[in-house]
């Protein structure tokens, strides 16, 4: 009994140390037979990619490193890399090859003057462990250029053109059938009661822009919804304020109210001082909406655009003030504080469907139909291609493959 | 209105706080430098940020327009020393009147001068201006995220789900199966043209089901981080200002 013990322990030791032995025999690295350096496809002319086989004495002891210099017989002082040996391989080449991309100017610290300057960079890959160090004899060398076109990323080229496509048929046919079908989304057609409501109680709306710029689709979405929103409060002459954290937002918010002020024939009611910047930072942002919310208790909050953590705190403070509340974001991680704290929520994409809903203006409604089209496209790409993956054939896969 | 109890209230805590601080000071438990005064600085502005949790009060009020005017300074500071100065200043005005061995970028006069249109919106007359730097930014903003979107958006997350369904085990073909009815079923809640009824219908609500559980576990998982952010509050009140806790 005790000679099986002892001998299964024996073997497990052995087997322990079994890798680092035969990796580095007889202080012996195996250093791989090729190394090369190219420039980088389909970049912006920084990077460059390092390729070489992977060698038999790969372990979690040995390393990779490598050197590069701007002239061919060095010094060869600058690292341009440092990695485990067993690591970092190259994608679908079955631990065979390893695959690295670099940034050489970043390393160099180029002068801002040098940066147009083309540089060849050269270098030479290190085989490192504790007991010996193995150079490659071949020095590779490439010099970074900048593509034009990224051809990896085709295939949204030409999702962009259907979808484009796509779009201007629905809104060509919905400005030939007026009054496409859009099911009701109960958050929008309680916009009307909320600002009925601020209406009979005398009492502001105020309109919180998310943290994202102009840049962002869902502010793009905000400021659709802050037009048809402004446009019932100049019919109903109520006050409306509007905050915002982007100075660019804020003047894009003032123009938008402005024009809904005038096209309901009341331009005189426009108070630019109701549009306002809040706060410049996130936090502070929340302090002076909760202070607006606590001392001028508008009657309705209406939340559009991504938020962040400041999300929560927002709509509990105004839950607390008795405001009715809708929010309306695309910021999945946020929504379920505004699920628990607003009356309404808009999820997601309906936060991009609002302004067709509201507006029902044929170029909206047929972007909206259109984008319907392309989901039912994606469902289709999706239970057909896990079913032809599932039969082994993966060519659908490789058409969606994200660049 | 602030009654008279409430100014009371607010009165005796600053009296508290005062002679607390006074007294760390006085012992040497808070240094008298840099480093002690930050401490009591922060812990007031801390208090007086949960003193809204009672309510709205003036000690509160001193400390969001001291967040917020402390934040639009941090903003320009920001804005100066990352963009205007090595963008503006050094790469076109500086190389322009004094030679730095770098030739001034004249192509930076492009968006400086759609910059400064934005000011012109203090003018009548060419206010104008302004919508070019407007539309200027919001083209480019949406030129630059809608292809980011197919790419990040739609292809990324379709590439797991075009993945075999069988994954060699039991649980985890259950898995691939849960995952695509959950996609499948979210998407058909998000139908905007066709009416939820019938199959439609159906589908939706278990796209329902899963979008709530999704949030439920989103809302679990955030309320814990923030409890970590409560936690850390509370240690540095207890630990750095009162010394309470090592």
């Amino acid at each position: 009994m005790h000679k099986t013990l002892s001998t299964f322990i024996l073997s497990i030791l052995i087997l322990s140390y079994t890798p680092t032995a035969f990796a580095v025999e007889g202080n012996r690295l195996f250093v791989p037979k090729d190394f090369q350096a190219f420039d980088t496809p389909n970049d912006s002319g920084k990077s460059i990619t390092l390729r070489w086989p992977s060698s038999p004495s790969e372990s979690d002891d040995v390393e990779y490193v490598v050197y590069m210099s701007t002239t061919i017989k060095g010094p060869f002082e600058t690292e341009a890399l440092r990695i485990r040996s067993n690591t970092r391989y190259e994608e679908g080449s079955n631990y065979s090859y390893h695959l690295i991309d670099i940034e050489p100017d970043k390393l160099f610290n180029k002068k801002s003057s040098d940066k147009d300057v083309k540089t060849t960079y050269f270098f030479k890959l290190v085989m490192m462990s504790n007991l010996t160090t193995r150079t490659v004899k071949k020095i590779a060398s490439a010099t970074p250029e900048g593509n034009w076109f990224n051809w990896s990323r085709s295939n949204n080229f030409i999702i962009m053109i259907i979808f484009s496509v796509l779009i201007l048929c629905c809104i060509n046919h919905a400005k030939r059938v007026p009054g496409l079908f859009i099911r009701k989304i109960k958050g929008l057609d309680a916009i009307d009661d909320a600002l009925g409501r601020a209406t009979e109680m005398g009492k502001p709306a105020l309109f919180v822009h998310g943290l994202n710029d102009m840049d962002s689709i869902s502010t793009i979405a905000a400021i659709n919804i802050l037009g048809r929103i402004a446009l019932r409060v100049a019919e109903y002459d109520t006050p409306l304020k509007v905050s915002n954290i982007y100075p660019i937002v804020l003047t894009v918010s003032q123009e938008v109210v402005k024009e809904a002020y005038l096209e309901a024939g009341r331009p005189d009611a426009y108070v630019e001082d109701n549009v306002f910047l809040a706060a410049s930072e996130q936090f502070p942002y929340v302090v002076a909406l909760s202070g607006i919310m606590t001392r001028e208790k508008p009657a309705a909050n209406f939340f559009v655009g991504y938020f962040y953590a400041e999300s929560l705190i927002l709509s509990e403070t105004g839950a607390a003030t008795g405001a009715i509340q809708i929010a309306a974001t695309d910021a999945f991680t946020q929504l379920p504080f505004f699920i628990t704290t607003c009356d309404y929520t808009l999820m997601g994409e309906e936060l991009y469907a609002a302004s067709a809903y509201l507006s029902r203006e044929p170029l909206l409604l047929g972007s909206l139909r259109a984008q319907d089209i392309a989901k039912e496209i994606i469902i289709s790409v999706i239970v057909f291609g896990a079913l032809l993956a599932t039969c082994g054939i993966d060519w659908i896969s490789f058409i969606f493959k994200p660049g | 209105m602030i009654k008279k109890t409430d100014v009371s209230i607010t009165t005796w805590i600053l009296i508290a706080f005062g002679t607390v601080n006074i007294a760390f000071l006085a012992t040497g438990k808070l240094g008298f430098n840099g480093k002690g005064l930050g401490i009591i600085t922060a812990v007031a502005i801390t208090l007086a940020m949960y003193s809204f949790l009672y309510k709205d009060n003036p000690v509160f009020k001193i400390a969001e327009n001291i967040f917020v005017g402390v934040a639009m300074g941090y903003s320009i500071i920001i804005v100066w020393f990352n963009i205007l100065k090595p963008d503006v200043f050094e790469a076109l005005i500086v190389p322009m009147f004094k030679d730095t061995g770098n030739a001034p970028q004249y192509l930076v006069i492009v968006p400086t001068l759609l910059g400064l249109f934005m000011f012109l919106r203090f003018s009548s007359k060419l206010s104008w201006l302004s919508r070019w730097s407007f539309a200027f930014i919001v083209g480019m903003g949406s030129g630059i995220a809608i292809p980011n979107f197919i790419n990040a958006i739609l292809l990324r997350q379709l590439e797991p789900m075009l993945a075999p369904l069988y994954t060699g085990s039991f649980w985890g073909t259950i898995d691939t199966l849960l995952v695509l009815i959950g996609v499948v079923s979210v998407l058909f809640y998000f139908f905007f043209s066709m009416e939820h009824k019938g199959v439609i219908g159906g589908v939706s609500v278990i796209g329902i089901w899963f979008l709530m559980i999704a949030f439920g576990a989103s809302f679990g998982y955030t309320v814990m981080a923030r409890m970590s952010l409560l936690i850390g509050r509370i240690q540095f009140l207890l630990k750095d200002w009162l010394g309470i806790i090592q």
